[in-house]
């Protein structure tokens, strides 16, 4: 037996894919032009797939730190956080991100995904249950796995499900909620505030991970929990670097007063090198533009705003209300593979995405865009779809 | 299996009969995945399902063994029992 033949089924459907164009997981961006322009297979392309959510990417202060950082500490750590690689520049990021989010500890994780294993792992164990949203990111399903917690999932964003499964649990278990802010896929956001009731009513604890709503929700930009005025109720805060602040790695945040015991017993924090300087130079930079700079906010409200409106105009199914995150739905698998292909053509990158990674067995265009995106960029990526959708129409006259 | 077991048995294959493809008869061998069809978003909306039905919580741990509807009237019976 060879040890792929489990692939086998799956390796089928993305061979399927592939007679249909370019492979929508291996597309390569050969030069990038700025924040919101590669040039993909020889194109000019607009991209509106990147969660590059404030375009800080090539923000001057970020690359000069970056820069400095590299040259001034070196490439890599060469070392986990409990040993050689914790240096001044972590420690002050972490400071840094607790004042930013009135928490009194933050710890700083390597990347995103390796934060929601980190303190998943850190704060459940086997004698405890975890109450999950069914459409939670892989990295809050992995974490659940590796924590070797009693996992219960509930119906997504309904906090009357929650509260049904948290009055069956048994006495003598701790019980976190895990949600998110911001959902990647669909663009829908949590009734944190509803969730924060239920979780009261309970005793249990809450972890809300704000990877995408971090930076772009909320007054100051800390998340849905800031803008439903919710965060004291929210007892552990999860977010990554790499949306927008435009670096890599992750962070954990709490007010509890035994938070850090985590970083000498949570496993994904401990047994990794640390981000490099470079990393964490650049976020400190992004950190204190977001801090320092609402309007960033205002404008990329303005561009989910423009193309929103438009997607909606031109008669797409949309799956949620106005965000950075737009979900185009499309009627099956092979039309939303053949209009991701046909989108590529006409220089536009949008993400694709099917089951399973979807909830709800959906198929989408899933686009996000960037408060770097020009209007006139917007213009040109509602012109292209507009000629999608007389062409989609055009194949099922 | 006990008469509980059997009603359990009989309500269940109430749920999953809509996937059933014509011909197949529902017994406690028959697979989800390879004899109905049932894919993994399916399956957990099912769970959910059943869940709802009798008011208890089947945590994901348990599902990665269960194959057949034999597995699934098992899955239940342990939560009834354990409630
Ligand atoms: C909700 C959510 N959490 C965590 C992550 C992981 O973050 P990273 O890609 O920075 O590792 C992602 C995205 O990838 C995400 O969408």
């Amino acid at each position: 037996m060879d040890i792929f033949d489990k692939y086998a089924q799956i390796a089928g459907r993305h061979d399927k894919v592939l007679e249909l164009g370019t492979d929508p997981f291996g597309v390569r961006l050969d030069e990038i032009l700025s924040a919101t322009e590669a040039r993909v297979d020889g194109r000019h392309t607009i991209l509106v797939g990147t969660n590059n959510y404030l375009g800080l990417t090539f923000d001057e202060g970020a690359i000069e730190a970056a820069v400095e950082a590299v040259r001034t500490q070196g490439t890599g750590t060469t070392g986990s956080r409990i040993a050689n690689g914790t240096y001044a520049l972590h420690r002050q990021l972490e400071e840094e991100f607790a004042q930013f989010l009135g928490r009194r500890s933050c710890m700083v994780f390597t990347t995103g995904y390796q934060a929601n294993l980190g303190m998943i792992v850190g704060l459940a164990g086997p004698r405890d249950v975890i109450y999950l949203d069914a459409d939670s990111h892989a990295s809050i399903y992995d974490g659940c796995r590796l924590s070797g917690a009693k996992v219960v999932r509930f119906r997504h964003n309904d906090p009357e499900d929650l509260d049904r499964r948290l009055a069956r649990q048994q006495e003598g278990e701790a019980a976190l909620v895990i949600v998110e802010g911001l959902y990647s896929m669909l663009g829908d956001v949590a009734p944190i505030a509803e969730f924060a009731e239920v979780k009261k009513k309970h005793g249990a604890w809450l972890m809300v991970d704000e990877a995408h709503s971090f930076g772009v929700f909320g007054e100051r930009g800390r998340g849905v929990a800031e803008a439903q005025g919710v965060e004291e109720d929210v007892d552990f805060v999860v977010g990554t670097f790499s949306k927008s602040l435009g670096g890599i790695g992750g962070f954990g945040a709490s007010s509890h007063p035994r938070f850090d015991v985590l970083r000498y017993c949570s496993r994904p924090y401990m047994f990794t090198a640390s981000p490099n300087p470079a990393s964490i130079a650049s976020v400190r930079a992004a950190l204190a533009r977001i801090d320092c700079e609402p309007g960033l906010r205002g404008q990329i409200w303005a561009n989910a705003r423009q193309l929103h409106e438009g997607l909606a105009g031109l008669g797409f199914d949309l799956c949620s209300p106005m965000s950075p995150v737009i979900a185009v739905k499309m009627p099956d698998e092979g039309t939303a593979v053949w209009a991701w292909n046909r989108l590529l053509e006409l220089g536009v990158y949008v993400n694709l995405a099917v089951p399973p990674g979807t909830p709800n067995g959906v198929c989408l265009l899933r686009c996000s865009v960037s408060a770097a995106h020009r209007s006139q960029q917007i213009e040109e990526v509602l012109g292209r779809f507009g000629q999608l959708a007389q062409e989609l129409a055009a194949a099922r006259a | 299996m006990t008469t509980t077991d059997d009603t359990i048995f009989r309500e269940i294959c109430g749920l999953v009969a809509r996937f059933a493809p014509a011909g197949v008869q529902l017994r406690p061998e028959t697979e989800l995945a390879s004899d109905l069809n049932v894919d993994s978003v399916a399956a957990m909306d099912l769970v959910m399902e059943i869940e709802d039905k009798y008011e208890i919580d089947i945590p994901i741990n348990q599902l990665a063994d269960m194959r057949s509807l034999g597995d699934l009237v098992e899955l239940v019976r342990q939560q009834l029992k354990d409630r």
